[in-house]
């Protein structure tokens, strides 16, 4: 656990959505929402298509302005941030992970350091270190995101959203796209790696497997409200209906492994 | 007369026309180049002006280049010699292709790249100029090239208003019912094109960005 993150207030949210709505030409996507993320947890935004779990990512780093409502992060309204600012203060990583296909490895992790004006060699040295965190080996860097595996370059794109060493990771379904076996060596590599880094991670899934498997917590949005907030046990032993209905499709998803 | 009689006999005036060719498409292209990629950009950023832009664009091109030629006559400064006024409308013809093959460059790349650009905290600037250029630069150059081979052929109408260029020649073979000048004029100017198609072609190929599976 990293000590920065307990030294400030560790009572106050890191992320907080205080009533926030969100239209998108003429249809509410998101209403009334409240929801505070502490420092260290991962919350996950469950949810299926179109519930705004998606929305409620981007109004955090501002690739969406809200409708009403404010969203704090650290404690300051993100309109008063500088917008280039807050989103560098924000790792992000994405299920399509838009690597950039005309860079290497290296250039895309340490994309940010450079803009950043670190020097080549400081640069280098965090892609270094990035790709090990990650579990790459270094003779990775010089390749094209195109010469790589899927795997791989999900793994290239949590190092990337990690390259600054941001407080923040918002993560938008970042292993959906992944095969099974390869989805859970992320999943477990992916813990580990926040339980030892200790940061705030916002993350939205439609899988209640992965969401009980990464969340402190789990947050249940539907159409555009939020159903649901508490820990993953909570989450199972819940009687509202529609987590119920949830935890019931998982079951026989469990029964169905039960009986093989 | 034969061709290849004619040819030798005036190497050197075929050389000079070929030059003044040369020289008419270049500066018109690199003019055309300054004015459609930034018209291209803009309208990529700002979709109101896409309409007006490329329908400006469009009604220039359909204007016959021979009555193009004559409608700038009366402008100033550039109606005052003719290379000036030729170089301004082989520029206009050249607008289209580059002006629609920026915007959909630009347009065209994946959005999940320009999303996690975004997040990642890159000014507007750096994300034309880190991202949305230089992956749209291979299609920015096929119109490039569509503008130099277009331009090139253009340019021998422009001796109509006494340009010079290769189409001195063809007009003058033409006067003269004579095939050897004409050829004389079409062929080093027909040359001219295709090298520039395979040149550019070539970088074209070489600029493509390598898609993710």
């Amino acid at each position: 656990m990293t000590t920065a993150a307990q030294n400030q207030n560790s009572t106050d949210p890191l992320i907080e959505f205080r009533d926030v709505e969100y239209q998108s030409s003429g249809r509410e996507v998101l209403r009334g929402l409240n929801l505070a993320i502490h420092r260290g947890e991962v919350l996950v935004l469950l949810g299926r298509s179109g519930s705004g779990k998606t929305t409620a990512l981007k109004l955090v780093n501002r690739l969406l302005r809200l409708s009403r409502g404010e969203v704090r992060v650290e404690g300051r309204d993100v309109r008063e941030w500088d917008v280039i600012e807050l989103r560098r203060h924000i790792g992000y990583a994405i299920q399509e992970v838009g690597l950039f296909p005309h860079y290497t490895v290296e250039r895309n992790v340490g994309l940010v350091l450079s803009l950043e004006r670190w020097s080549k060699e400081k640069n280098r040295a965090r892609v270094q270190e990035l790709l090990h965190l990650v579990g790459l080996s270094p003779e990775i860097s010089s390749r094209y995101p195109h010469q790589l595996s899927g795997g791989q370059r999900q793994r290239v794109g949590v190092a990337r959203a990690l390259a600054a060493d941001p407080p923040i990771l918002l993560m938008d379904e970042p292993f959906g796209a992944l095969d099974p076996l390869t989805r859970s060596d992320l999943q477990r590599e992916f813990l580990s790696l926040q339980r030892k880094l200790g940061k705030t991670v916002l993350f939205v899934t439609h899988d209640l497997h992965e969401a009980l498997f990464l969340g402190t917590r789990i947050a249940l949005l539907e159409a555009g409200r939020l159903v649901f907030v508490g820990s993953p046990q909570e989450f199972l032993s819940s009687s509202e209906p529609l987590v119920m209905k949830y935890v019931e499709a998982f079951g026989s998803v469990e029964n169905v492994r039960g009986h093989k | 007369m034969n061709f290849w009689n004619f040819v030798t006999q005036n190497r050197a005036e075929i050389a000079d026309l070929t030059w003044e060719h040369l020289w008419m498409v270049g500066i018109s292209t690199l003019l055309a180049l300054a004015v459609g990629i930034p018209l291209g950009i803009l309208i990529s950023r700002r979709p109101a002006l896409r309409k007006p832009v490329i329908a400006t664009a469009n009604i220039i091109q359909t204007i016959p280049s021979l009555a193009l030629f004559g409608f700038l006559l009366p402008a100033p400064w550039i109606g005052e010699r003719a290379p000036r006024l030729a170089i301004l409308a082989l520029m206009l013809y050249a607008l289209l292709p580059l002006i629609r093959n920026t915007y959909a460059g630009i347009t065209g790349v994946d959005r999940g790249v320009i999303m996690a650009a975004r997040g990642m905290g890159l000014t507007e600037s750096q994300l034309l100029f880190k991202v949305e250029l230089p992956l749209a630069a291979s299609v920015i150059l096929a119109g490039v090239r569509i503008a130099i081979v277009i331009s090139i052929g253009l340019a021998t109408i422009a001796a109509a208003i006494g340009a010079g260029g290769l189409g001195e020649l063809i007009f003058r073979g033409l006067a003269m019912v004579n095939n050897a000048v004409i050829l004389a004029g079409a062929i080093p100017a027909a040359l001219m094109a295709l090298a520039a198609d395979t040149l550019l072609g070539w970088l074209e190929k070489r600029l493509s960005p390598p898609r993710v599976a």
